[in-house]
């Protein structure tokens, strides 16, 4: 049983967002960066209670990304898996990173890839299904159980207004949400023994890059908040109706 | 040269996100001078043709019952064969459930540029440049696609579905449907609740509302409005109220057109969930809870007292309308 867990590097969820060179570059300056907390706290820790209950399994991390994602890596393996693989390049375009990814999964024969249901940058959900339709294996997407049987997987996801369970064989891409996992904090023994975890670099394959980004903006700053007395509901009535026209 | 557009559907009715995907697509292809087409699958129950008003002028349907499920491998092969039966060049999806499994699919296979997530008509004047939403609502992106056939996502309450007049021409689509991988064996839906997702109205509450028995209050103001029901991530991961409720960075992104917030300080993570809102309410106790930074109304106050009370003046608004 093998295991892959693609793992991304965003920046902190209370990072500021701004821009430099015109709009054209994300801000890093002063930013913590950290593990994508989809790819943290649901899909790598759910790979790992996958590994503990039958430690035959393999768990491989990758990345896409360049050598300042390593930190990020170390910090994945302190949870846990066996190793970690690195696509040595920087990519927005979401065709481009899960090319690289379906190589490696590819080369790797994984039986189970997941990733989370999306990054907290780009907000793409889009790397699980394009890693799933390049290697020709099922998808299910936005998971919130996960359960293996075998080489047969029951998960349940989510759809509009409830969720669904299905049953599928194995190879299969998975991308995880709430509920797959509990979020986990890494102790000092799998600190240490992320250190020594092999962390292998491998060049990027030949792909087309499909979308570029040409800048960013930020949403207009709001006018200001309209404050209606407590006991004066009524006025917060008569301004959703007729001002905002929302009620 | 068309622009497709994959029509979502559940227990044979057309999703109200896929109206909103049918107009920008309508729109999108009057912009491009070409005709706007749907994709059904699976067995509906609702009359087709009647989509005509919302701008396509022909639905391709794949009446298969195979399809009423979703493998999202299969869906992928048949709309990327109506896309090319079609010849389309653009194809759009709702940023949905469905389409966030589909439309990266369908963009791999045609290795199509995606655009995840889009906010607005692309740009054509130079290229084909598309904004979407990017750092959980935080900031917008402008992102070119250069390949010929091109995919778009749209997210859910990001376009107004606007109905004129016509009719749309159904015919079946001849596609090769192959055994589906994916064998769904329960669903579940909460019935009777309006879906967070697609929901004009949400009612939001934390933990100002002290505990899953003060919840009331919320659900009677919810049900007054009609709205969706949603919760901050420590109510959820206390089982105050399902984990599908929680709404924020790491919960469900919602831009409804009102949301409310009841006992919820606004912390950057939440925000980052419901700041897509068009009009954000927020009633806290505390004046410097800094939910109202992001707020356009806002009653300082006891979400005890004030929340029944809203209830009673929306009612007698609603008695009098
Ligand atoms: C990585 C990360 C991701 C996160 N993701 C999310 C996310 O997706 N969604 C999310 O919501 N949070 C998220 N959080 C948590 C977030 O930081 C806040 O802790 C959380 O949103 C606070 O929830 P709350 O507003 O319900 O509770 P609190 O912050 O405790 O606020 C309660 C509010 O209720 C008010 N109040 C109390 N009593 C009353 C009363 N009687 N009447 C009116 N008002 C009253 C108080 O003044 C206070 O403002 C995340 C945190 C981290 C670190």
């Amino acid at each position: 049983m093998k295991i892959l867990v693609c793992v991304s590097k965003t920046p902190d969820t209370t990072a500021k967002i701004a821009f430099t060179d015109g709009n054209t570059k994300f801000d890093e300056a002063g930013v913590q960066w950290i593990i994508n907390p989809y790819d943290e706290w649901y899909s790598l820790v759910r790979a790992i209670e996958l590994k503990e209950a039958n430690p035959a399994a393999t768990i491989h991390l990758v990345t896409v990304g360049n050598a300042d994602a390593e930190p990020i890596i170390r910090k994945a393996l302190a949870l846990g898996g066996d190793e970690a693989i690195r696509v040595n390049t920087d990519s927005s375009d979401a065709y481009y990173i899960a090319a690289q990814i379906a190589e490696v999964a590819k080369q790797g024969g994984y039986d189970l890839v997941f990733t989370g249901k999306e990054t907290i940058d780009y907000n793409g959900s889009s790397i699980g299904g394009m890693i799933a339709e390049l290697i020709d294996a099922p998808y299910i997407s936005l998971a919130t159980k996960f359960d293996l049987n075998g080489t047969t997987a029951t998960v349940v996801r989510e759809i509009e207004g409830g969720e669904e369970t299905a049953e599928v064989a194995l190879p299969l891409v998975v991308s995880c949400q709430k509920g797959v996992a509990e979020q986990r904090i890494p102790n000092m023994r799998g600190i240490m023994a992320a250190r020594t975890k092999p962390l292998k670099v491998v060049e990027p394959a030949a792909v087309d890059a499909l979308t570029t980004v040409v800048g960013f903006e930020l949403p207009p700053a709001k006018a200001g908040v309209k404050l209606v007395a407590p006991d004066n509901v009524e006025e917060l009535v008569r301004l959703l109706h007729e001002e905002a026209k929302a009620i | 040269m068309s622009v497709l557009i994959f029509i979502d559907q559940t227990e044979g009715h057309v999703k109200k996100s896929s109206l909103e995907a049918i107009t920008y697509g309508a729109d999108l292809a009057k912009q491009l001078g070409t005709t706007a087409e749907g994709i059904v699958l699976g067995t509906v129950t609702e009359d087709l043709s009647a989509l005509g008003k919302y701008g396509v002028t022909k639905i391709h349907q794949v009446a298969n019952e195979t399809l009423n499920h979703l493998d999202a491998q299969l869906y992928a092969s048949v709309i990327s064969e109506a896309a090319a039966a079609s010849g389309a060049n653009v194809i759009v999806f709702s940023h949905n459930q469905t389409g966030k499994a589909v439309a990266a699919r369908v963009a791999a296979k045609l290795k199509a540029g995606l655009v995840a997530g889009a906010c607005a008509l692309p740009d054509t004047s130079n290229g084909f440049v598309v904004k979407k939403t990017v750092f959980s609502g935080k900031a917008f992106a402008n992102i070119s696609i250069q390949s010929s056939v091109k995919v778009i996502s749209l997210n859910p309450n990001s376009y107004k579905t606007v109905a004129t007049e016509g009719t749309a021409a159904v015919a079946d689509f001849a596609a090769t449907v192959g055994q589906p991988r994916v064998k769904v064996t329960a669903v579940n839906k909460i019935t009777g609740e309006v879906p967070l997702t697609e929901a004009d109205i949400v009612v939001s509450g934390g933990r100002g509302l002290k505990g899953p028995e003060n919840w009331g209050i919320l659900l009677d103001l919810a049900k007054e409005l009609g709205a969706a029901t949603a919760c901050s991530r420590p109510v959820g991961d206390a089982h105050w109220r399902p984990h599908h409720e929680h709404v924020g960075q790491t919960g469900v992104q919602v831009a409804p057109n009102l949301y409310i917030a009841i006992g919820i300080s606004g912390a950057i993570q939440h925000l980052a969930g419901v700041n897509r809102s068009k009009v954000i309410v927020v009633i806290n106790k505390d004046p410097e809870a800094p939910f109202f930074k992001a707020a356009d109304y806002g009653i300082v106050g006891d979400a005890f007292e004030v929340v029944p009370q809203l209830t009673a003046a929306i009612h007698k608004l609603k008695a009098g309308a």
